[in-house]
């Protein structure tokens, strides 16, 4: 896959968990733009409103750690997010980013400072995804998958 | 080969398998919690029809255990619609409690299986030898679909455990040791494996505790080898034959941590991180932590085994007035096991508020939210900023006991001296 994504950045810390990104009380919701409209309230309200379409959010370590929610990368997709840059991911928000096509990158040593702006040219050095998240991040997702599958296109 | 794998290899057809490998495996029991329609949308969006095996998978209503609001009613309306429409054999609907203690207590849960639900605590069951683990929606739709799911064999990690724990240390207080070690990243991507003399003695409760938290240190799953304890539960009520796996001599671990139990003392989870974990002594001597609220309930502390020490705590006494107690029984099993032993007459006496059998407040739903300011002592998993309400209030995680001692003086308090 060769992809360039190139979006204005939001930088939040370290342990960012899901209920951080997506709290318990709104866990009934089930549209997806009224579940975008609450992402990352728990780090601050003002996110979701203000977030620059095709942005990408810039995280520390363990980003997506607690709860196997979906409404997570729902909520950062619907909100506009194009990729989550972290220096590491929880296991069931990797999964499920990975599902959805939204595209989880690692980048170690990434924390809050340390993230390097366009203007400087600067190339941060990012791990390759294994052969199973590509394929499905290819596809745009499991879901193209499984349909091709089933043969319901 | 470890336990785990040998878990994987058979659920996939293969001899072996080896760390790194991406299998697809089969999945013996699949269970779908009431947050999680999505998973009926994304099946029927994937060209989903019917479940794979009807006898193989169950929704559990425990979230919204009954529901408190027109949304999460319609939701679960539409969760049941699925499931008679599916003739699923098991269904638990919200007169049932948490699906970690749901499932065991129904006998769907056994060694040597593969258990995937919508839902983080599913290491809860590597306390069976199974093989227990978390996944989204859609992930949850495809296991629908193919009853298989594609797993990356992971790492694993010994946790030993050895010794007896000195009175006043539960289990709670044994994983929060373990995780303010290992940390709250400490095992993405990988297994824990908890094994030693601690864990060879243990009864089921602790057990199911102990591989509850092993998500908050990141992990994939959780295991731990069957006992005589697990063998006699799991005997009265699997729903099918087993096979235990039991781990090669000499296998090789990606690490190993060793725990002296016997040297710990009771432990609090800090706010607002699960690894903030300090002994509690060295909590209490920077001054009085004042609380507006004790909880004990969920997959973590809700048992009949949490209860009846709390209520040992409090029988006779009462908390003070400005503070309320929380007391969620983990199902249906657990309530009535401690109504029959009077733990719930001697708790309400002491001024709790006892609520339906399921997660209730953990996740901030219903049922005990928290107002900014306010302080929280809960033996639940999870004390992140607006977890269990406002970010603006802060929880302290601890076993039942000390929740039960904090309580009856309305300052965080050592258990230790309310036990004789």
């Amino acid at each position: 896959m060769n992809t360039k994504i190139t979006g204005k950045i939001i930088v939040v810390g370290d342990n960012i968990d899901t209920d951080q990104i997506y709290p318990g009380r709104f866990l009934a919701i089930t549209d997806p733009k009224e579940i975008g409209s609450h992402c990352l309230c728990g780090v601050s309200e003002d996110i979701a409103p203000n977030f620059p379409k095709g942005g990408i959010v810039v995280a520390g370590r363990n980003f997506g750690c607690g709860s196997s929610r979906e409404h997570a990368p729902i909520a950062l997709l619907s909100m506009g997010a194009s990729a989550v840059l972290a220096d590491s991911f929880a296991r069931i928000f990797f999964r499920n980013a990975v599902n959805l096509g939204l595209l989880p990158v690692i980048c170690k040593g990434i924390s809050a400072g340390t993230v390097t702006v366009q203007e400087t040219g600067e190339a941060l050095p990012c791990e390759q995804l294994g052969d199973q998240a590509m394929k499905i991040l290819e596809a745009g997702g499991i879901k193209p998958l499984m349909r091709a599958r089933f043969g319901k296109q | 080969m470890h336990a785990i794998e040998k878990i994987l290899a058979k659920n996939s057809g293969r001899r072996e398998v080896r760390t790194g490998e991406i299998v697809t495996a089969k999945v013996d029991f699949a269970e779908i919690n009431d947050l999680y329609l999505q998973t009926v949308y994304s099946f029927y969006e994937m060209g989903g029809e019917k479940v794979w095996d009807n006898t193989r998978c169950a929704f559990v209503f425990d979230h919204y255990a009954p529901c408190p609001d027109i949304k999460s009613a319609a939701n679960h309306k539409e969760m049941r619609e699925f499931a008679q429409k599916n003739n699923l054999k098991f269904h638990f609907d919200t007169n049932c409690g948490v699906c970690h203690q749901v499932m065991p207590e129904a006998g769907v849960i056994y060694p040597g299986m593969i258990v995937v639900a919508t839902d983080s605590h599913t290491t809860t069951h590597g306390a069976f030898g199974a093989m227990g683990t978390g996944c989204g929606a859609t992930d949850m739709a495809t296991i629908l679909m193919t009853g298989e799911l594609w797993f990356r064999v992971p790492e694993i990690i010994e946790v030993r455990l050895e010794g007896e724990a000195p009175r006043g240390v539960y289990p709670k207080d044994v994983v929060l040791a373990v995780l303010g070690r290992i940390r709250a990243d400490g095992a993405v991507y990988k297994a824990i494996d908890f094994t030693g003399s601690y864990v060879e003695n243990l009864n089921v409760a602790g057990r199911m505790t102990i591989c509850n938290m092993a998500v908050e240190m990141g992990a994939k799953t959780a295991y731990m080898q069957p006992n005589q304890d697990v063998l006699d539960y799991v005997s009265r009520r699997a729903v099918r034959p087993y096979e235990i796996q039991y781990t090669d001599p000499g296998y090789q671990y990606a690490e190993t941590h060793v725990f002296d139990v016997s040297r710990l003392e009771p432990q609090l989870a800090c706010p607002s991180s699960v690894e903030n974990v300090h002994p509690l002594s060295e909590v209490v001597a920077g001054g009085p932590v004042k609380l507006d609220q004790g909880y004990i309930g969920s997959c973590t502390g809700g048992r009949t085994e949490d209860i009846a020490i709390a209520a040992k705590i409090l029988k006779g006494k009462h908390i003070p007035a400005y503070t309320r107690l929380v007391v969620v029984p983990a199902s249906r099993e657990v309530m009535q096991a401690c109504m029959a032993k009077g733990y719930i007459q001697d708790l309400m006496d002491a001024g709790a508020t006892i609520t339906t059998p399921g997660c209730g407040a953990c996740l901030g739903a219903h049922e005990g939210i928290l107002a900014p300011g306010e302080t929280c002592i809960t033996s639940t998993n999870r004390n992140f900023p607006g977890r269990m309400g406002s970010t603006e209030a802060l929880m302290y995680l601890a076993s039942p006991a000390t929740v039960a001692a904090s309580l009856l003086n309305g300052v965080i308090t050592d258990p230790r001296p309310y036990l004789d």
